[in-house]
């Protein structure tokens, strides 16, 4: 596989009135061609800022203020804002979250969708909406020709979503980044979401990075799953490894709460005790160090690097950001008090 | 829960909400929302009744209209023997007391100009249930009972987080002694890590205080886990009722098929495994809702007669109730083809 993205040390923090919210805290990662990244966290760890952070679509009070994103070994982090323009949209596509309001509601469906390609492509309006039809086609909207006419408020929250992803497939990328795309969605909607973007990735070939905060959501759709929290990536590892032999505390905690149809119905839920972190500081230890059963004193003190699992050739390309290694441990997580 | 020992707490017939609404570019059309429509089930003592579909199916609304917070257009809420469609405004606020509410965002149904004390003690005094001067003990305990510390009586609701105010909520929904708490999406405004905190909190105080759920979210795992019975919703009627492991073990209505293959699972050999339904199509809008079944034009097994007729709920044994005219054929379709796409 061929390396497309390298993500090195990426660290971004937003002004705020009495100093910095530190979102991002050197976040490293690597995503193959035609590879299927998840990346998972509760709301405020950082997932949506960081992988935001690699086309540098952020609100003005952020600042990236370290790290590498290479793209086919062009540093976007440094790159011109001419530069990065090209990029959006032609080489790095965006599906957002909410289809209601990613959409502007004055433009008809075909101008909205032609906008970027005659940009990017220098295409002529004729062909440009040949072009969307096409791809209003590829993600399962009948009567394309006719629907490029409409404007969004015309169409349900599923079929605004698809024109969503017809849009951000329109310039050929290489690379999606899809930022909770259905969770503004219902069950049955997200189902054909979903088969829509599996069946997309096998026909087109492109690398999709799917932000979620839903674990189960991931367990049938990507390749690798990097866990989030407190701005940092504390596991990264194979979609069967985080599932049948996760290493992080965070990442057992979070597992063992999703009720499922293994669990005992009625039964008391593990839960992870406590609140997420405070990032008004900049963390010195590991963020997850507060909530965790397995803290030692050395977590307390020094943050964790994102490094191979001990037993490494067993399980490869696992890695966690712990300084417990859970499987020697025997603290049972116990269910803390509250306050 | 022993079938002996059900007795209906909670009894809702033929109950119908509409709401008029203005459409058209001036508001000059007059139209119905069908929000909900002709449902009837019962609520049975300390049980928790699931109550699940997808967004603007009309569960929220059925929650509302049961404390008749929303008064009914038509049909009959019977809670312990009174009809409360019946009653007036000041009958109701009586009954209050014994059927509370828990809302879905913690963060909009605190008053923020209200100590944490100050919000618990209000229902006591409305319902003067206890003397002025139990009341700080006694909000002492509810603090305590839904596992913070007593000192935060005197705190505002933004010193909070989402879940701990979720708590204060739920300490809110109590502070009357109630029967009944109907529980509208108390866990969907939360962290993941912070939802089994809440739902361990609600099993325990349901066992404490001998409490009867309705439980309404749009996660069917969630709902899984916490109720005794589930029933399901589309578009404004109830197509399935069932206890909850026979509803998962056995669904038989298209649609709960659909929704129960829809639920990711946190497993990749599960996942890998499974075969989907997949939906065509979208809900449809409750302002022109589909005659005859209102899942019709979405379901593979429709026919002309779905079009027309309205299916009725109909037993199948041991409380599994369904509403679908095509059930023995379906289930003969399956034995036959049971892979369906």
């Amino acid at each position: 596989m061929t390396k497309l993205l390298e993500v090195k040390n990426l660290h971004t923090r937003f002004k705020v009135r009495n100093g910095y919210l530190y979102a991002v805290n050197g976040v490293s990662f690597t995503l193959d061609k035609g590879e299927m990244l998840g990346v998972v966290g509760e709301s405020g760890c950082g997932k949506s800022v960081s992988m935001m952070s690699l086309i540098r679509l952020l609100p003005p009070a952020a600042q990236i203020t370290e790290g590498e994103v290479l793209l086919e070994g062009q540093d976007l982090a440094k790159a011109s804002a001419s530069e990065i323009n090209t990029v959006r949209g032609s080489k790095v596509g965006m599906i957002f979250q909410d289809p209601m309001t990613s959409l502007n509601p004055f433009m008809k469906i075909g101008a909205q969708l032609c906008e970027g390609i005659m940009y990017h492509k220098k295409m002529s309006r004729a062909e440009a909406m040949k072009q969307a039809a096409k791809y209003l086609d590829l993600v399962g909207i009948s009567n394309s020709e006719h629907r490029l006419h409409e404007y969004p408020h015309q169409l349900s929250g599923g079929m605004r979503q698809r024109v969503m992803i017809a849009m951000a497939l329109l310039g050929e990328p290489e690379l999606v980044i899809a930022d909770e795309p259905t969770t503004a969605l219902d069950v049955t909607i997200q189902a054909q979401i979903v088969e829509l973007v599996k069946e997309l990735r096998e026909k087109l070939n492109m690398s999709i990075i799917w932000i979620t905060h839903d674990l189960s959501l991931l367990a049938g759709m990507v390749d690798r799953i990097m866990v989030m929290y407190g701005g940092s990536v504390v596991e990264e590892a194979p979609i069967d490894e985080i599932y049948k032999n996760p290493r992080h505390p965070y990442t057992i905690g979070l597992l063992k709460s999703i009720p499922s149809i293994n669990t005992v119905a009625g039964s008391r839920l593990p839960s992870i005790a406590g609140a997420p972190p405070n990032l008004f500081v900049e963390p010195q230890s590991c963020p997850f160090a507060p909530r965790c059963a397995y803290r030692q004193e050395r977590c307390t003190r020094e943050i964790p690097p994102l490094e191979p699992v001990a037993d490494d050739s067993a399980h490869p390309k696992h890695r966690i950001a712990c300084w417990v290694d859970v499987t020697k441990v025997n603290a049972e997580p116990k269910e803390g008090s509250v306050l | 829960m022993t079938v002996a020992a059900k007795q209906p707490l909670v009894k809702v017939k033929n109950l119908v909400k509409y709401f008029p609404i203005k459409i058209g570019a001036f508001g000059s059309e007059k139209a119905v929302v069908h929000a909900i429509d002709d449902v009837s089930f019962d609520i049975f003592k300390g049980e928790t009744l699931g109550l699940v579909g997808e967004s603007g199916c009309g569960k929220s609304t059925t929650g509302y209209t049961i404390l008749q917070i929303y008064r009914s257009t038509s049909g009959s809420v019977e809670f312990e023997g009174v009809d409360l469609a019946s009653l007036s405004k000041s009958e109701l606020r009586a009954m209050r007391k014994k059927a509370q509410i828990v809302f879905q965002d913690p963060y909009s149904t605190l008053n923020p100009r209200m100590t944490i004390g100050e919000a618990l003690a209000e229902p006591m005094k409305v319902h003067k249930i206890y003397p002025e001067k139990e009341i700080p003990g006694r909000i002492a305990q509810l603090i305590r009972d839904v596992g913070l510390n007593p000192n935060v009586a005197n705190r505002y609701p933004h010193e909070f987080s989402g879940g701990q105010r979720q708590r204060i909520c739920i300490a809110r929904a109590l502070a009357c002694n109630p029967e009944f708490i109907v529980c509208d999406e108390p866990i969907s405004a939360l962290d993941v890590s912070i939802q089994a905190q809440i739902i361990n909190l609600l099993m325990d105080i349901q066992d404490k205080y001998n409490l009867t759920y309705l439980f309404i979210a749009h996660d069917l795992a969630v709902v899984r886990h916490i109720s005794d019975r589930i029933a399901v919703m589309y578009l404004g009627k109830i197509m399935e009722i069932a206890d909850k492991a026979e509803l998962f073990r056995r669904p038989m209505h298209p649609y709960t098929k659909a929704l129960l293959s829809a639920v990711p699972e946190a497993d990749p050999d599960v996942e890998r495994q499974r075969k989907r339904v997949i939906l065509k199509g979208d809900v449809s809008n409750a302002i022109d809702p589909p005659s005859g079944c209102r899942f019709h034009h979405r379901c593979a097994y429709a026919t002309d007669a779905c079009a027309q007729s309205v299916p009725e709920l109909e037993d199948h044994g041991e409380g599994h109730q369904v509403a679908c005219l095509r059930l023995d054929e379906i289930a003969l379709e399956e034995t036959l083809e049971p892979a369906e796409a």
